[in-house]
């Protein structure tokens, strides 16, 4: 802005403004009854548009709370769906921001305690530590350290890139194994792609060894079986064999005759599978891809796939995704499917599906699919790529 | 040469996250003048025409208002709406933080900034962002898509009214190298087009509470083509076209009843404009149909293929059409005909719409290259060029004497000393 004196008017009207809105403004503490009655409104929002006339109500008087009770607000978010996460986000942004502007406090050492209590859900701490750094200069220094493997991807990500700004200063310093040391150890924690990337080229340079497939999870051998018919895209639909029963032994009707399982493995550092090659390069076709993966116990995971093609993903028979989509674009974990592995072992099937288009852009014919948690950490199987076993 | 370097940081207030009470006090301020607003992609009426004068000229050192240095990426247009400007942004690894900001046009400081959590599809082609899809306005409110098919309702002073989730209500859309068509809001609905490969539609939401008014099927297929409001007159409210792979369709916004439409396949990238009698269609270069209000049919009237469109939408004025092929070949017509009176090479390749005002037409490149030409001669003349050293994709907004444009991570005011002066 070029710097023009403030004309007279608007003097006058900054001053009578100052004095004005702060008591038109007043804030709200309400007893904790009626702000969980309240956030029972933004809970409440359901599908297209229900419910929003009475969280937009409710959000107003939300949005003039106390910043003292931003913790109990932040709370709010720990069990929220991404609507009602949204509506709260938006009050307490409202909140804290009113409180700034006019100079007041917000609860620094509440914030703290609420951003280091990892019972929270990570984006209430994550947006708590966005609004205490705002307030206090030595937060990131104070918090960031300890929060490498932090469940908040976004902290974690703050964390790996401070410690990789440390090692680029170790290196720069001369102190080449510290470097080495604290990128490999940035290396561990980070979970963000372009992170990852970054690290393992660093590592590289400095001649270190770098495991991207384990670290991301990728499944790197498959049992492949195809072409199966995909004309006028209707095989996306079809249900071929390999989706009832698997059995590396059986043979099937394929496209051009029988087909049968053979065992690929790819060495491409981000388990890039090009079934162009390994099936055979062909258009208006279905190709599955099936793995086994061994875990010693139950638990969460998310498949995440990536692919241009129209797919379908199972795991242990029950599908997981689906998404007839060609040629629209394409980047890492593309696709997130939470799901639920046993213990032991489990089949993961992937349908892999190529259309007719003859754009030179619409060839490929591939995928690259992980196994990981919630904040992108690899679940490996105990026989990491083992083939299947009937 | 790249002239933003040159602009002094000395001379401009970088409003990088400014949140002030005095800059609260400018909003206030600035409502108080008449406001010309521009309040949707390609103006109010969708014209991408401005009845004012802005200034043809301008350098690092004269003419450039202000410049408001952006949270996040975006290449969506800046609206304008009583005296502030509203603009839209993504940022994050996975582009999934969505930002609103309101940005006082006297100042240049940021007068609120609301975030939320993208709960759709970010994924997106490097050139486009998750805040491609340029914001609408009723004058009262603020409607924001983005293209992970969230849509927030804020009132002018930040205050949230209603959001929807699209991807939540209708799961199967999403188009991973981006969605870009931009909401109009027309006869208290706001009107939404998610075409992609899996579930498309068409939907009119009421702009109190984001309900559904109804919601039409459309092909799936990928389209980025923004709904153009058509516009009424005392007896026929306005109409909203709807245009796509299988042509043009004209619905009444209040029911989606489709009153008439157009079956010859219409382009996928820029929309229909319209001068209020002809809407010209960008169909096999730019079709030209009469519509009068009531008629429950639109008359072809010509097609020229000369008049050949890329991504840039059409403009129509002063009986003249302009057509922007991406390579920067500039196309003028005359409205009446289609014949071709002029063309002209630009330099770049453009992906915005470019905006008329005083006769003079305002492109940007991909690059930032802003390039000005006269179109009031026999022939279109470039007389002036300024980069603004960053990729701009976004449409410019005109309002109140200043053009208003909005580079991936930055906002530029241009105006002349008049429309610079504090309280105007």
């Amino acid at each position: 802005m070029k710097n023009m004196p403030m004309p007279r008017p608007l003097i006058l009207l900054t001053l009578i403004a100052t004095a004005v809105l702060p008591a038109a403004i007043a804030t709200r503490e309400l007893q904790a009854a009626e702000l969980d009655s309240l956030v029972a409104a933004l809970h409440a929002v359901g599908s297209e548009g229900d419910g929003n006339a009475a969280a937009a109500t409710a959000w107003q008087e939300l949005a003039q709370l106390d910043a003292d009770q931003l913790p109990q607000l932040l709370a709010a978010l720990d069990d929220a769906r991404p609507l009602t996460a949204n509506w709260i986000r938006a009050a307490v942004d409202a909140v804290a921001e009113r409180h700034l502007q006019r100079g007041e406090p917000l609860p620094q050492e509440a914030l703290e305690s609420f951003v280091r209590d990892t019972g929270h859900a990570p984006r209430a701490r994550r947006l708590a530590f966005e609004w205490l750094a705002r307030i206090d200069q030595d937060a990131h220094d104070r918090l960031l350290p300890s929060m490498l493997d932090d469940p908040s991807v976004e902290l974690r990500r703050d964390a790996v890139a401070r410690l990789i700004d440390s090692a680029t200063v170790l290196l720069d310093g001369g102190d080449r194994d510290a470097a080495v040391a604290a990128f490999r150890q940035a290396f561990t924690a980070a979970r963000d792609i372009d992170q990852i990337k970054q690290l393992a080229a660093r590592l590289k340079d400095l001649d270190q060894e770098v495991d991207l497939p384990a670290h991301f999870g990728f499944i790197q051998t498959w049992q492949l079986i195809g072409p199966f018919d995909n004309t006028d895209s209707a095989g996306y639909a079809t249900t071929y064999p390999p989706e009832e029963s698997l059995d590396t032994t059986a043979e099937y009707e394929g496209k051009h005759g029988t087909v049968a399982w053979s065992q690929h493995t790819t060495s491409e550092d981000y388990g890039l599978v090009d079934l162009n090659e390994a099936v055979g390069k062909e258009s208006d076709v279905v190709a599955y891809a099936w793995a086994t993966l061994v875990v010693p116990a139950g638990r969460p995971a998310e498949v995440r796939l990536t692919t241009v093609n129209a797919n379908q993903v199972w795991v242990n028979g029950q599908p997981i995704g689906a998404n007839e989509v060609y040629h629209a674009g394409s980047d890492l974990d593309q696709y997130v499917m939470p799901c639920t592995l046993k213990a032991g072992e489990n089949q993961i099937l992937v349908k892999v599906c190529q259309n007719a288009m003859t754009e030179s852009w619409a060839q490929k014919w591939q995928f690259q699919l992980r196994v990981c948690d919630e904040v992108g950490t690899a679940i490996p199987s105990t026989t990491r790529n083992a083939a299947p076993t009937q | 040469m790249q002239l933003h370097r040159l602009i002094s940081a000395s001379r401009f207030q970088r409003c990088r996250w400014q949140l002030s009470v005095a800059a609260l006090l400018a909003g206030l301020g600035a409502s108080l003048a008449m406001a010309a607003d521009w309040r949707q992609f390609r103006g109010t009426d969708n014209r991408s025409v401005a009845n004012e004068v802005v200034p043809v000229t301008w350098s690092a050192e004269q003419g450039i208002a202000w410049q408001c240095e952006l949270e996040g990426e975006g290449v969506s247009s800046p609206i304008v709406v009583d005296g502030r400007i509203f603009v839209t942004a993504s940022s994050g690894p996975r582009q999934d933080r969505l930002h609103v900001m309101a940005i006082d046009a006297r100042s240049g400081s940021v007068v609120w900034h609301r975030q939320f959590w993208a709960t759709g599809r970010t994924l997106h082609h490097p050139t486009s962002s998750v805040a491609a899809n340029s914001p609408a306005s009723d004058g009262e409110r603020i409607f924001a898509f983005f293209s992970s098919n969230d849509l927030f309702c804020l009132d002018l002073d930040g205050n949230l009214l209603w959001l929807r989730g699209l991807a939540d209500d209708y799961p199967k859309i999403g188009n991973d190298t981006g969605m870009a068509s931009s909401p109009v809001v027309v006869d208290e609905t706001v009107v939404v087009q998610v075409e992609c490969q899996q579930e498309s539609f068409v939907a009119g939401l009421e702009v109190a509470n984001g309900v559904n008014r109804w919601r039409l099927p459309r092909p799936e297929s990928a389209n980025w083509a923004s709904p153009t409001v058509l516009a009424g007159n005392e007896q026929q409210p306005p109409l909203v076209l709807i245009q796509g792979g299988d042509g043009l369709g004209a619905y009444e916004p209040k029911t989606g009843r489709k009153v008439w439409e157009f079956t010859e396949s219409c382009a996928s990238i820029p929309s229909a404009t319209s001068d209020g009698e002809t809407i010209y269609v960008p169909a096999d270069g730019v079709t030209a149909l009469r519509y009068e209000p009531g008629s429950s049919d639109a008359t072809f009237l010509w097609q020229s293929n000369k008049l050949a469109v890329g991504s840039a939408s059409p403009i129509v004025h002063d009986g003249k059409v302009f057509a922007t092929k991406r390579a920067g070949v500039v196309a003028c017509g005359d409205a009446a005909s289609g014949d071709v009176l002029w063309q002209l090479r630009l330099e770049g390749t453009f992906w915005a719409t470019p905006v008329m005002a005083g006769g003079h037409l305002y492109f940007v490149n991909q690059d930032g290259l802003a390039q000005v030409v006269d179109t009031r001669g026999e022939e279109g003349e470039i007389v002036s060029r300024y980069d603004f050293g960053e990729p701009v994709l976004g449409s410019p907004a005109v309002a109140d004497g200043a053009i208003y444009f909005r580079g991936e991570s930055t906002l530029w005011k241009v105006a002349g000393p008049a429309a610079s002066a504090p309280g105007t």
